[in-house]
Order: structure tokens, then sequence, then C-alpha cells
């Protein structure tokens, strides 16, 4: 038997921060790829200190639905799973490539299969794109537009930066957008000067933040000018200095994640069958346009 | 009694490899078959024998199937909560060393397989935190062994026709997020479930789940502490594994953990029974509670609030010097009071003989606030 974790914040204060976790979780058990599949949070419950004892299985697969290599992948989950040989070396990462350790949950004596985070897998890179589809409503957009990777920054930990340039850069290889750029709530370049950083009159803004909360639906949509007060909705596109930016919330709720902690799991060598391209299907049903999402967003 | 005829093969098939379960016992010996029931027992059975003796004990046979065809997961927490349900006798030939949870005072007693399958018929009512959960036969009439589970909110005995109906246990988190006020449930086992659903019909796997999203871990650390190895983190290694901004937590001293404990760790807060001391060997004068569930360390929620009381209880104390009558500082009393139950919205609009009414502490906002909206109080200086 194989079964799947998905690791997350979660929180005391808001009830929709663990929706994008329900989601690819439920999305997954769709698929019937693993044995059992169980949310798990920081701040709600199952917590990581519980969650491998509430599974049957021996091999556990625990992706962290998180942005970042840093604080919590590196040592709050691992520390909380009771996996006691775990090193942050054992990742080999450089901020961005950690794949897979293996090690056992001191607790249960299961072989846990920890997993780097979703935010830093490649296949993040198609769903920043998805979302862009998303937010215009156009499966073809590109030409003509500027999209724009927003992340939280921070001085205190170097890979929150490395995952949003990381992402970027994919992007503007692929040469679909006319501009792509890495902008920044906390650091510089900063979110709140979009329009400087781009020369095409649309812009699609996309903060790879994994579930919408405070900054994604407040900070952020006020910080670009989109609206005065975020309680008053926001137009999708809205017009600033310009320039049309189209912005609809964190990607961390695209259908399009769940994939992506299919292939997390399946990099660490779970048997997924063909799971993924069930998601994928499930996914390009699902994102049809959104003309009017990010109005009344924060209703 | 139905017994199929698939059931019945299965069972002799597996009388090679030896059968035990719930006082069914069948082997195969160099002289026939044994087969032996709590009431009787039968040596030397040809096969032909075997079947008409298993046929005459049908009740025996479903059960077997349903425990081990259906159910299967020997030694699982799943299992055992199962058997629960319907009041089986936990040590099953798999798990010879559990002890029944019932064998304190107030619990009934396990049944055996006749008496259970008369129960059944009826319905087991078990209760499990706010939850009430029925086990019966799918098939009342002519019960074939299958079981099914309904559950719902012990406080409704209304009509089924009046609860909204559920089978998926996914539904179980959505009802579980918010109280009957519309408030947010950060903690899945405050005893604020609201009620008005029910899961009707359910399959075994499909309650376990479906518990476990309105109670998580608690199936799992129920069944660890009833087999003996429930793992209980104290608050000190708790607090001192903490790392970033909960770092300083264990800095909070230990009559202030007990106080903690004493707000937050009690019947009336969490249905979770506090197993966790100061550190092994030093309790809290605190009461744990008499919850349901095991408390094996402290909660999320816990070391959140712990980190604000850590900071609270670094500054220094000083004496203030404030003009109070009297029947005021009883005021405060209440007020503090009040808030602390949380029966501030219980205290009707006109009562103003409560100190906790919110007119009375308007007025006293009115009279002894300055101008910057404060308590005038004067720090006496020493």
């Amino acid at each position: 038997m194989q079964a799947l974790v998905i690791a997350a914040h979660g929180s005391h204060l808001n009830p929709d921060a663990s929706d994008p976790t329900y989601a690819h979780a439920d999305t997954i058990r769709e698929t019937g790829a693993f044995d059992e599949v169980r949310e798990a949070f920081w701040k709600e419950e199952p917590h990581f200190r519980e969650v491998i004892r509430t599974l049957e299985s021996d091999e556990v697969f625990v992706v962290p639905l998180f942005i970042s290599e840093g604080y919590f992948t590196e040592q709050v989950i691992p520390r909380e799973l009771r996996l006691d040989d775990w090193d942050p070396d054992k990742w080999e990462s450089d901020g961005t490539s950690a794949s897979q350790a293996t090690l056992e949950a001191e607790d249960v004596g299961k072989t846990i299969h920890y997993c780097g985070p979703v935010g830093t897998h490649d296949a993040m890179t198609d769903v920043i794109v998805q979302r862009a589809e998303t937010a215009t409503g156009d499966p073809d957009v590109g030409d003509g537009v500027g999209l724009s990777v927003v992340g939280h920054g921070t001085d205190r930990n170097e890979n929150s930066a490395k995952a949003i340039e990381y992402h970027s850069d994919c992007i503007a290889e692929r040469d679909r957008f006319d501009e792509v750029k890495a902008l920044f709530m906390d650091e510089e370049p900063e979110v709140d000067d979009v329009t400087d950083y781009f020369e095409s009159d649309d812009i699609v803004v996309v903060p790879l933040f994994i579930a919408d909360g405070y900054h994604t639906q407040e900070d952020i949509p006020e910080d670009m000018g989109l609206t005065e007060d975020y309680r008053l909705g926001w137009d999708v596109p809205s017009e600033v200095d310009g320039h049309r930016i189209w912005y609809t919330g964190a990607v961390g709720t695209e259908d399009l994640m769940a994939d992506v902690v299919l292939e997390r799991a399946a990099d660490a060598g779970a048997d997924i069958g063909d799971a993924r391209e069930a998601v994928r299907e499930l996914a390009a049903s699902v994102a049809e346009p959104e003309p009017n999402a990010g109005a009344g967003a924060g209703d | 009694m139905t017994v199929a005829t698939d059931d019945l093969e299965a069972l002799v098939e597996r009388a090679s490899a030896g059968v035990s379960v719930d006082g069914l016992r069948l082997e195969e010996g160099d002289d026939g078959y044994r087969l032996a029931t709590p009431a009787d027992e039968w040596t030397g059975l040809t096969e032909d024998e075997l079947r008409d003796a298993l046929e005459a004990n049908g009740e025996y046979v479903t059960n077997w199937r349903y425990w081990q065809e259906t159910v299967g997961g020997a030694g699982t927490a799943r299992r055992a909560f199962l058997r629960w349900c319907e009041r089986a006798p936990l040590a099953d030939a798999e798990d010879e060393t559990a002890s029944a949870p019932w064998t304190g005072d107030d619990g009934p007693a396990a049944l055996a397989v006749p008496d259970r399958y008369d129960a059944l018929r009826d319905g087991i009512d078990r209760e499990w935190g706010q939850l009430a959960i029925t086990a019966r036969f799918v098939d009342v009439d002519d019960p074939d062994g299958e079981r099914v589970y309904d559950l719902w909110h012990v406080d409704d005995d209304a009509d089924l026709a009046d609860l909204e109906i559920h089978d998926d246990p996914r539904d179980a988190r959505e009802i579980a997020t918010y109280d009957a006020d519309g408030r947010y449930r950060p903690l899945k086992t405050a005893p604020t479930l609201p009620g008005g659903w029910a899961f009707t019909g359910l399959s075994g796997d499909d309650l376990v789940e479906t518990v476990e999203f309105f109670y998580p871990a608690t199936v799992a650390n129920w069944h660890r502490e009833l087999r003996g190895n429930l793992d209980v983190d104290h608050w000190l290694e708790t607090a001192e594994r903490q790392t970033g901004i909960y770092d300083v937590i264990d800095e909070l001293p230990r009559e202030a953990v007990a106080w903690m404990a004493e707000a937050c760790c009690v019947d009336s807060q969490c249905l979770r029974r506090r197993e966790w001391e100061y550190e092994a060997g030093d309790d809290l004068d605190a009461d744990g509670g008499d919850g349901p569930f095991p408390c094996r360390e402290p909660c999320s929620l816990v070391v959140a609030a712990a980190r604000k009381w850590t900071t609270l209880e670094s500054e220094e104390e000083h004496t203030y010097e404030l003009e109070l009558t009297t029947s005021e500082i009883n005021q405060l009393t209440e007020l503090i009071d009040a808030v602390a139950e949380g029966r501030t919205d219980e205290i009707r609009e006109a009562d103003v003989y409560d100190g906790a009414n919110r007119y009375r502490a308007r007025y006293l906002r009115a009279k002894r606030f300055d101008d910057e909206g404060e308590l005038e109080a004067t720090e006496v200086d020493d």
C-alpha cells in the first residue's frame, strides 16, 4: 500500500487557507493512484505531528504544498514528522532542485519519501502559464502580453526569491510572453511598481502563493493600484497607468497544481499509473474563462 | 440467516490455514475438520459435515466474512474502531494484546456474536465525542452479515427527515469548519460541532474516514492508548522542540503553563483529555479533563497562544491606583468571567442586574475611561 500526504500550512484564523490543499487532495483521491490520501497541516488538523500514524500504508509520500525550500520544508515539517535522520543536505539542492529523501518516521516505523515542495518543481512553470490562460480566458495568451510572477520575498531566506526567479526564467526561455519579470512584496523589485517594469499594454500578474488570503486578496491588489480598498474588489483586467492588469490571485488554487503534487510523488518513486493524464484532462476541462473572477474577491 | 454459498466455500478453503474470529475456530487436521463456537464443538468432520455444521451456525460464518474479508486490517486502528462501534471484543485473534476500552465502570460490556447479531438488527449506538454512531445490518429482515453505519450529532434526536443527508465522507470537512454561529473552528475537537446533518449507510471504511475528518487522528491515538503505547510529549519537550517565532515558548514559567492548561485544556473548550504534563514526573495541578480522546501533546493552538503568554509573562508587575466603587470592581470580575465562559451572547439586552450586560459595560466605560478611551489608572512607583 502507498499513501500520499499533502503537507500544508493552514490557518487558525482563516478557514479558506486549507481550501487548495483539500481541493488538490480530492482531485488525487479521484484518480485512485494512492490507497490513502491525507491532508496535514502546521496550523490545522491533522497536524504534521499526528498524520503518519493515521495511515495504514507502509510507503508514504509526503509532498509539501509550499512554494519554496526553506524554513518549513527544511526544518518544521521533517521535525514534526519525526524524520530523525533528516538533514537538508539529503536533498542535495541548490535552493530549487530538491527532489526527495527516503527516511523513516520514528514513531511508526514507516518509510517516508520526503519530497521537495511543489513550488520549485519544473511542472510548476506550466501551472503559472495555465494561470495566465485562466486569468485572461485566452488559451493562447502570450503575444503582446507581459507576465509577472510575484513572490513574497524576504531577506531572511534567499530561497524564497529563488523559486520565483527560477520559474520566471523558465517561462522567459519559452518565448511565449513578450516580457517576463519576477517581482516581490518585501524586496526589490517590488510589485507596487509593476507597470514600471513592462512595456506591454497587457500584464498578467500571477502570485506564486499556495492559498488566497491576506497577501493575494488584500495586499497585492491594493499595492498594485487595482483597487483603493480590497473590500470593493477589482476588475479583471484593471486599468493602471495605461496598462491592463490581469490578476486573479494565488496560483496554488489552480487545478493543475494536483498534477505537480503527483509529479513530486512520482519522482520519489510512487506508482501513479495514468493519474497524471487524468488530472491534466480534468484541469483542462475546467480551465475556462473567469471574466469577473477578481471582482468582489474581497467580499 | 442467509449464508451465501461463496462465503461458505471461502471459509472452508481457509480451514487448512486455520480460522479464529469472535469465538469461531476452524482448522483442518489429519482426522478431518475441527470446528468450534462458544456453544459447541465438532471434531473429525468430513467436508460435507463441516458444511452442514457451518450452515447451522450461519451467524458465525457471515460474521467471519464481514470481519476477515470486508473489513480486514488485522491489528489496525480502523478495525479496532469498527469493532468498538458494535461492541465486539477488541481482542480478536490477530490482536490478543488489546484490552476493551469499556472495561471501566461506565462502558457497556462487549457482546458475543449471537447477542451482537440481535442488537445489530435494531442498531448499536455509540458516541464518539459529539458524534452519534449507529452500526446496523444492511438487511435487517434477512441479514447477510454486511454492516453499515449512520452518523449524526449527538444532540440531534430529530427525525432523519429534518436532517441534511450526506454520504460522502469529505462533506464532514465542510460541516466541521464552522460552528452553529458560523464562526471558524480551528480546533476540531472543540465541543462546538454544529448539528442538522446525518451520514447514512456508510461502509466501514467510509465511516472511519468521516470520523477522521471530524476528529483527525483521534482513532489512531485512541487505539494506541488502548494498546498501552500512546506516546506522550510533555510541555517542555514540545516547547523546546519549537523554532522560529515559537522558539521562546519554553521560557513560559511553569505556573503560567498550568494557567494555560486551565484556560485551554478543559472539557468546556476541548473534547480531548490532556495526558501531557509539564514534564515527565512533574504534573500540572490543572485537571486534564474527562474528554474521550487522549491528547498526547500541546496542540498548535496552545503553542501559538503560549507565544503570546510568554511575551505577556515577561512583563514586570506594577501597582496601579484607580477609583472604583465596590460594585464596579465586582463588575470587572463579572465581565472577565462572562467573556471567559463565552456567556456574553446569553446576557439579555435589558438584564442590567448582570455586571457583564452590555449597557452596564458601556456605562462603566463612560464613567471610568479617559479621553483616550483607557481606564483612568495611575501607576504607583515603588
